[in-house]
């Protein structure tokens, strides 16, 4: 069905569509209407779950813990100091090796209070084991949301899938949507671990000094396997719906002497910076990073590099431009832009590239830029 | 946005104003109301430690703030922890500088409800005032586990199919030297239970019912008559305990001698427009028995 | 790519209005975005809503710097809120009032969409429906056709008085 929907929208329809059974969630903004449209859908009977109104983010996490040991396919939504809050719930359920799908609204970290989109709260939970995808448009978001499920399911990977949305300029922008039936594409969920009253064993029980590491090498591996996975699931998506995806987003990228990274919507306004230069005679071009878990480093050889982190680690730098320059080998003009809702335009990203040095960080918007 | 309420012995209390004319709260707001007279019985030696709710929005946009008296914002979970550890250091300081924790209902009832306790539980030298509209105002109205049975909410469309959970049996399980219910629609009493909390030393607690014009879907200019119309029914009983020991205050004395059918109180309210008569009919037994057990209590009768 | 800077009050329906004019430009064929803009957000504060209207699909997100029209649902706003920053040279204005406004070098139009709100009762909370009669002002503008203004509005409302009203302001627009 072809139609317009926000983003959270979009989220909350690929939930229905894919048959989720238990939905645990708290409201926070700007997730709000996901969790709304969810509970709409269930008392309407549209959606067959189980939804639980929790009472913080980390029971959110928990019980969607608990119903993912049950074998059942489980949703839950969160934003910012939400994720956050449920923290030590995510190191848990990649350790559980449990395949829930979160979406998560990008939104910035207090104090002081802001809602505006920024990377830092999922950047933060890079290292837990959740595997990440960041969307630019509500297509996409409604698009990943039925992926995520079949990637995060899938025996070689049963690992958590978190799919990422600026918080307002995604979440709360209306824009066309067209939903599937998406049939057998994601299988019946097989939890092989499920909880089974006819097998008892015990969970996530004391492990020794001598096998603890050999749990977290697992969970690598399920995350090197991933990469398969996704591709494989993308290509399958693409097949049958018409939409292809894949793991970096390229546009214009062949030929490009300078290539502008991002991660969600400014991956996409990037775009329009790109064909602004091109104009000027830069041969640019652009590369969205869309998953980030795993990291898939990309061939950035023999070009220059423009990234944009909307994030930070605190001491160190832009995330994605560090793990870019680490793994590619490649010295990227590191730009710090659209902190807590900075507004950033293609003109903004336009002028990010004509003012290039390799190497350098770049705080947009701050006095001498540091 | 200030409000005019009918004309009840104003001229006792204190002139000093301490939430200035700029706030960015909704028109009828119970929450700016119930404020404005609490810091004033708090006076100018207090700070305010506020979670995630309605007044983190309404204080303002930075660089500006409508609260005249320090506020200390926090994450969601942690306003009595956040309190407790400042209060401790007060007191180590040799400060009597009150520490008042300012929360709605998701903060307090939910989310915070950890904090809350162990707070208490240690004996903490705080005042946690709870205001409670019911629902989690700031995010748009979300069910919390405050809000009432029958009630709609944007989590709730069918109407909440269980009760409201009860923070005041909670709280008094600490046995916490004083506790007190109040109402945004009788601010003279309210006044006069937060001079009484904060002349006590250890945790004390207020709860208020803060009827909400967007959440409870009334006129704005009616949230007077609706939180009076709450004690009235005896949907809501005004109270307080000083180590348990109970006094029910004269406005409840009066519903308990003639209470108003609770349907006159839901019938005000968008929120309960759907409410079937099952539910109503539970709603009033529970005020009912409710009634019935403060009234003997209070006559120790018991 | 035609930009269009909605302002309201919260509480008057201008978020919902910004959908519905994208929905209806999308029925037309065209790609379209519509978003928000949250400031410290309550009944009664001045709310923005961005609209983007393309043939190619819209790829940017951040506000609207320069709109080609800008829709005041609510006069009182302009009080406070420099409604006509950055609108482009030739810019064109469209205002919820009875009666025209002197805007120097932009062409002003108008429509008393409050009144035929309240003509026909049409009327939520205390509130006039602006954004449905909108709708009918804006398809006179030629901004989407009438057919498709009218599907999006049936699809969001089901109470027929929204397309009787969006027909009202189409007639009487002056534009």
């Amino acid at each position: 069905m072809l139609t317009v929907a926000t983003g959270n929208k979009a989220v909350a329809t690929a939930v229905k569509d894919s048959k989720t059974r238990v939905v645990a969630a708290y409201p926070i903004t700007p997730q709000t209407e996901i969790v709304e449209e969810i509970a709409n859908t269930v008392a309407a009977g549209t959606l067959e779950a189980e939804y639980i109104p929790v009472e913080s983010e980390h029971s959110a996490m928990a019980a969607c813990i608990g119903a993912s040991a049950t074998g059942i396919r489980t949703f839950t939504a969160t934003s910012s100091h939400g994720l956050v809050y449920m923290c030590e719930m995510l190191h848990w359920s990649a350790g559980a090796r449990l395949p829930i799908v979160m979406a998560n609204a990008n939104r910035a970290l207090a104090p002081g209070w802001n809602i505006g989109a920024e990377h830092s709260d999922s950047i933060s939970m890079r290292d837990t084991g959740w595997l990440q995808v960041y969307v630019s448009t509500v297509q996409e978001a409604y698009d990943a949301t039925i992926m995520a499920f079949r990637i995060a399911e899938n025996n070689d990977v049963l690992l958590p899938v978190m799919i990422n949305l600026d918080g307002f300029l995604l979440t709360h922008i209306t824009q066309s949507l067209e939903t599937v039936d998406t049939g057998d594409y994601i299988p019946p969920l097989s939890l092989p671990h499920a909880i089974d009253i006819d097998n008892p064993v015990g969970y996530g029980t004391l492990t020794p000094f001598s096998e603890h590491f050999k749990f977290r090498w697992d969970i690598e591996r399920g995350m090197r396997d991933s990469v398969p996975v996704i591709v494989d699931a993308e290509k399958e998506f693409g097949a049958r719906f018409g939409r292809k995806y894949d793991l970096w987003e390229k546009y214009r990228f062949d030929d490009a002497e300078v290539i502008v990274i991002a991660m969600g919507t400014l991956g996409k306004e990037m775009e329009v910076a790109v064909d602004l230069l091109r104009e000027e005679g830069i041969k640019a071009g652009s590369l969205r990073c869309r998953w980030f878990r795993p990291f898939v480093p990309p061939d950035l050889s023999g070009r220059e590099v423009v990234v944009i982190d909307r994030d930070y680690s605190f001491g160190y730098g832009g995330v994605l431009a560090n793990e870019l320059k680490a793994k590619c080998g490649c010295d990227p003009f590191s730009v710090i832009a659209g902190l807590g809702g900075q507004d950033v335009t293609f003109d903004d990203i336009a002028g990010f590239v004509r003012m290039r040095t390799p190497g350098e960080e770049h705080w947009f918007g701050v006095n001498g830029n540091v | 946005m200030m409000i005019y309420i009918q004309r009840i012995a104003m001229t006792e209390l204190p002139k000093e104003e301490y939430i200035l004319k700029c706030t960015s709260a909704c028109a009828g707001c119970s929450d700016t109301l119930s404020l404005r007279y609490a810091l004033k019985a708090a006076g100018h030696d207090t700070v305010l430690v506020v979670p995630a709710c309605c007044t983190s929005v309404i204080q303002g946009l930075y660089p500006n703030t409508a609260f005249n008296v320090p506020v200390y914002n926090v994450a969601f979970a942690s306003a009595a922890a956040v309190a407790s550890g400042m209060s401790a250091a007060f007191r180590t300081m040799g400060r009597k500088t009150n520490v008042i924790c300012w929360a709605g209902d998701g903060g307090t009832v939910d989310i915070g409800i950890q904090a809350l306790s162990g707070a208490f539980e240690r004996g903490a030298d705080i005042l946690y005032i709870c205001y409670d509209n019911e629902a989690y105002g700031n995010t748009g109205m979300q069910r919390s586990g405050a809000t009432p049975l029958g009630a709609l909410t944007t989590t709730t469309p069918a109407g909440k199919p269980v009760f409201k959970k009860d923070l005041d049996g909670i709280v008094e399980a600490h046995n916490p030297p004083y506790m007190a219910t109040a109402c945004s629609a009788y601010p003279k009493d309210l006044f006069n239970k937060v001079k009484k909390a904060l002349s006590i030393e250890g945790p004390k607690f207020i709860h208020i019912l803060a009827p909400c014009p967007p959440g409870w879907r009334y006129p704005a200019d009616q949230t007077i008559a609706v939180g009076r119309m709450a004690v009235k029914t005896g949907m809501w009983i005004l109270y307080e305990r000083e180590y348990g020991e109970l006094s029910v205050s004269a406005p409840s004395k009066a519903a308990f001698r003639k209470p108003v059918p609770v349907g006159e109180y839901l019938g005000m309210q968008g929120r309960f427009r759907s409410i079937d008569n099952g539910k109503i009919s539970l709603l009033q037994q529970a005020a009912d028995k409710n009634m019935e057990s403060f009234r003997k209590e209070a006559e120790c009768t018991c | 790519m035609y930009e269009i800077r909605l302002h309201s009050r919260g509480g008057q329906g201008g978020v919902t209005a910004a959908k519905i004019l994208a929905y209806a430009a999308f029925l037309d064929g065209n790609y379209a975005t519509a978003t928000p803009l949250y400031g410290a957000e309550r009944r009664g504060a001045p709310v923005v809503s961005f609209i983007r209207i393309d043939d190619r699909p819209i790829r940017v997100y951040s506000p609207i710097r320069h709109p080609d029209l800008v829709i005041v649902l609510e006069t009182g706003i302009m009080e406070t809120v420099d409604v006509l920053q950055g609108i482009k040279d030739g810019g064109r204005v469209l205002i919820n009032s009875p009666e025209p406004m002197d805007l120097g070098e932009y062409h002003v139009s108008y429509v008393d969409l409050t009144g035929i709100a309240l003509s026909l009762d049409l009327v939520v909370s205390g509130n006039p429906i602006l954004n449905t009669p909108l709708i009918g002002a804006l398809s006179k503008m030629g901004l989407i056709t009438h057919e498709s203004g009218e599907k999006a509005i049936s699809e969001t409302f089901s109470d027929e008085r929204n397309i009787k009203a969006a027909g009202r302001a189409f007639e009487e627009v002056i534009l």
